[in-house]
């Protein structure tokens, strides 16, 4: 039987033209759906027309030195962004520390050792993770998470590491420890979610070489199956990054809220999210708004590069598959 | 030679016991919420929590009637808005997603995907609550309709996509207008998927609480008026667990638990709809 040439209806010809041909309903039903596809475009465009419009005069006010002014004093209008940008890098990248081994261990189990009858189940509980409301993290934080780092955690790591500047001053209970734990546990089902696909899209023939010249299976999976998907792994990563970035109830509920810069994470921080969570609707002045605004605006310009950023790296390992788009 | 082939062993089956402690590690914590939630929500929750609003500060007792009947409000409206523009879109990209235009939708709804919820937060407040004059759940609803469509559009493509072209090929072959194709035949086949990532959408945004801060803002009495303020259980949650009176603790762990549960309905109602599909398509 020898195929009939016939074009893939799906690679539907993009230009107009093409609807010559076609019939009304046809001709309605495409326009229709154009319509509704523009929505997101303008949507974004919307978006950031108006975040810029609105955080115009605090922009043209403090300048670029906004980005490093830690002054924050709302009675006498002078704004600076630096501790909330710090509180949210800070977080967050203590946050992935502590989220990507862990993640990265969920996912080499499940894709490598764990029995067939016990992947699935896992991997839906770990994914189940990503459906608790980020409230109901913020309130477990409050009231179980942080007595216990109070009563086991802090002690232990003050013995430990008491010497370092990281672990100085008084834990009052509400600090960066407490915000990047909760961001920790919040990002680990995204991260494990996405190395578990890239490390299914590693050809099996990876394992087979590994094992057939005699290594251990952790050797075949640390020195063969880890080091290919490498790109994606890291991709993974940076996901989770953004993810914690922007994370907002949690974080505001349990970082302590404080226009500090120090490097205790004992000590109350603050991230770009809870600022604005926590004072938009308390900013009396135009200008106190037009910062908050200005802040929205760097976070949602500095998600943007990082999921982009993840997303590339993604692509590179399972080009074309949708490992990593799917929703969670 | 072979005290060293036995440290290699030695190591592959730690790190195996590693991996697999770090996976119990995490379930662990999924575990632990879950159960502090039920020990310290379940014992509050009876008939009057479901069905009296909250009372004054300092008073006990109190429910969160008006936060059920809000969330439900709020959330129903945004799926309304939501749904009908992310599944439609999502048709766009299978369909017609070839050329630039979808290029550009594609890459768009991606950024939006990763967007910080307390970003679409204040752009619904400048745009609809600053001209309105007042908060409304109307501008939640539309908060979280934005934060919905890309997440819908996406899956809806996927979805369509995994339709076969022979089915596509036979309909055309009919004699059928490509609409009508579109329409009944390959969104049809995919339904069972597109519903679960409704559901999935659904039950990201019932949760969300950032969004709705400068929207929906709250409201201690019953309103069911979409142009006012209105409660959500998230709403209820942040007030209560940030709030200074015990009681109010107590009340945030029942709401909470209420939320969680609904949140899980979902979600396993999402599961259950895959599952629906892959016994369909079983060859």
């Amino acid at each position: 039987m020898t195929t009939l040439p016939i074009e893939p209806v799906a690679a539907a010809e993009p230009r107009w033209q093409a609807l010559r041909g076609a019939n009304a309903g046809d001709r309605l039903y495409r326009a229709a759906l154009t319509a509704l596809a523009l929505t997101l475009p303008l949507l974004l465009f919307a978006l950031l027309a108006e975040l810029v419009a609105s955080a115009w005069p605090a922009m043209r006010r403090f300048g670029v030195p906004f980005l490093w002014t830690s002054v924050w004093d709302p009675v006498a209008g002078v704004f600076g962004a630096a501790p909330m940008i710090f509180g949210t890098l800070a977080s967050s990248l203590v946050a992935l520390a502590l989220a990507v081994p862990l993640a990265l261990g969920v996912a080499i189990y499940l894709t490598e050792f764990a029995p067939k009858w016990l992947r699935q189940p896992v991997a839906f509980l770990v994914e189940l993770l990503a459906a608790i409301p980020s409230v109901v993290y913020g309130l477990w934080g409050i009231y179980v998470l942080i007595p216990f780092l109070r009563g086991h955690v802090v002690p232990a790591l003050r013995a430990a590491l008491g010497w370092t500047p990281f672990f100085d001053g008084v834990f009052y209970g509400n600090s960066l420890l407490a915000g990047s734990v909760i961001l920790a546990i919040m990002i680990v089902p995204y991260i494990a979610a996405v190395s578990r696909e890239v490390l299914l899209a590693v050809p099996a023939s990876q394992r087979e070489a590994a094992v057939g010249m005699g290594a251990t299976r952790w050797e075949a999976v640390w020195t063969a199956v880890v080091p290919y998907g490498r790109a994606g792994l890291l991709g993974a990563g940076i996901l989770g990054l953004g993810r914690a970035l922007g994370e907002t109830m949690a974080v505001t509920m349990l970082i302590g809220n404080r226009h500090d810069i120090g490097l205790s994470l004992l000590q109350p921080a603050y991230t770009m999210a809870a600022a604005i969570a926590n004072e938009f609707s308390e900013a009396t002045t135009d200008i106190y708004l037009s910062a908050l605004f200005e802040v929205g605006l760097i976070l949602f310009v500095v998600t943007v590069v990082v999921n982009a950023l993840a997303r590339l790296l993604i692509w590179r390992v399972a080009r074309g598959t949708a490992v990593g788009s799917r929703a969670l | 030679m072979s005290a060293r082939r036995w440290r290699r062993r030695l190591t592959s089956g730690a790190m195996t016991g590693l991996v697999g402690a770090l996976s119990f590690l995490a379930v662990l914590a999924l575990v632990l919420i879950l159960g502090d939630l039920i020990a310290k929500g379940a014992s509050s929750l009876d008939w009057s929590f479901f069905t009296h609003n909250p009372v004054p500060a300092g008073e006990t007792g109190g429910g969160v009637a008006n936060a059920i009947v809000g969330t439900a409000i709020v959330v129903g409206l945004a799926a309304v808005i939501g749904l009908p523009v992310g599944i439609g879109t999502g048709l766009y990209l299978a369909e017609y997603g070839s050329g630039r235009l979808g290029w550009v939708v594609r890459f768009v709804a991606d950024v939006l995907n990763g967007t910080p919820s307390i970003v679409i937060g204040i752009f619904a407040w400048t745009w609809l609550v600053k001209p309105m004059g007042h908060f409304s759940g109307f501008a939640g609803s539309l908060a979280l309709a934005v934060l919905m469509i890309p997440m819908i559009a996406r899956t809806t493509e996927e979805m369509v996509r995994l339709v076969p072209h022979s089915l596509r090929e036979a309909a055309l072959a009919l004699g059928y207008p490509r609409w009508r194709t579109s329409l009944r035949v390959v969104a049809r086949t995919a339904l069972a998927g597109i519903v679960t990532g409704c559901l999935v959408g659904v039950a990201r945004i019932a949760g969300e609480t950032a969004p709705l801060l400068f929207t929906a803002l709250g409201n201690l009495n019953f309103s069911t008026h979409v142009l006012e303020p209105m409660q959500t259980l998230s709403l209820q949650v942040f007030v209560y667990a940030t709030g200074p009176f015990d009681e109010w603790h107590r009340l945030a762990w029942a709401a909470a638990l209420v939320l969680m549960g609904l949140v899980l309905l979902l979600s396993l109602a999402a599961r259950w709809a895959v599952r629906q599909r892959s016994h369909g398509s079983a060859r």
